[in-house]
């Protein structure tokens, strides 16, 4: 057994038992702690694959920025504990798990045609390992965003921006004229 | 380099995927679902960095850096969406939410 095989079999076991244990959770903050476990197993995932660049993002953003956010906003609205006692649709779990089953049929089946479809595998990965070497990850992943793909690129800055706009509007409190007008003169009390 | 092949990765990021999916089906708590669909997202960027390794270029990686900027954009606003629902209702349950209901 070589040192990739025993990482990878490390990161299959932590990546899929904490997606399992976020399954089986009640609490919400636990379900986040899980998910950061399995992000930064994917990390590894993505370290073994030579993708440098992008496992230095996944940590910084993903179980860095997005689940800080998700961690305040739990924090904000109360851990509810509710969740698990009323059940609405009693078949609603077996049949969730069935159609799980099935699924991740199909995935596998269609994981297995489109590796059986690329023959040359280990000489590509080689390629890949070139490029890391040669133009390196970060200068080769630019090299791609900043050319080809700099239209997309400059979409994704306006879609943020979009999203920027879209949640200070909802989040503002709407208050109505005469609120507004009673704020104004108790300010003037003070 | 590497000796794992990669239909290992494809099996784990289907495996992912699929506990993203019946997470999503079975809680109840909107923030819940919310996280299980950034795992859906995670295992998707899974299968993108290894089908960028079986072909051999950049390009499945660059596809990842476009997921993660939408995942955050609609972590952002999905956020706020709950919380405005909370605001109103006082809970975070997505059975409480029914008023598109028929």
């Amino acid at each position: 057994m070589t040192l990739e095989q025993l990482i990878f079999g490390i990161t299959f076991v932590v990546a899929l038992g904490s997606s399992f244990a976020m399954l089986f959770m009640r609490n919400a903050v636990h379900v986040a702690l899980y998910l950061v476990a399995a992000q930064i197993a994917l990390a590894l995932a993505f370290l073994l694959q030579g993708a440098f660049f992008i496992a230095a993002v996944q940590i910084i953003v993903y179980a860095g920025a997005i689940m800080v956010l998700f961690l305040f906003v739990i924090m904000l609205l109360g851990v509810d504990r509710r969740d698990a006692l009323i059940e609405p649709l009693p078949a609603q779990r077996p049949l969730a798990a069935l159609l799980g089953a099935a699924l991740v049929a199909e995935i596998l089946f269609v994981s297995a045609k489109g590796v059986e479809l690329i023959q040359n595998v280990g000489e590509n990965t080689a390629a890949l390992d070139a490029i890391n070497r040669d133009p390196g990850n970060v200068v080769a992943i630019a090299r791609i965003l900043f050319g080809p793909y700099l239209l997309p690129f400059e979409v994704t800055s306006i879609l943020l921006v979009v999203a920027i706009v879209g949640v200070m509007v909802l989040a503002r409190r709407m208050t109505t004229l005469s609120e507004r007008a009673g704020e104004q003169t108790t300010e003037e009390a003070a | 380099m590497n000796s794992v092949g990669p239909g290992y990765f494809l099996i784990l990021a289907a495996l992912m995927f699929t506990v993203g999916t019946v997470g999503v089906l079975v809680r109840r708590n909107a923030i819940v679902i919310f996280m299980f669909i950034e795992l859906m997202l995670n295992a998707v960027n899974l299968a993108f960095v290894t089908f960028s390794r079986m072909h051999g270029d950049m390009f499945g990686q660059v596809l990842v850096f476009f997921v993660l900027v939408v995942a955050a954009a609609e972590v952002v606003v999905g956020l706020a969406i709950i919380l405005v629902i909370f605001r109103h209702r006082a809970s975070s349950n997505v059975d409480d939410a029914h008023l598109l209901r028929w």
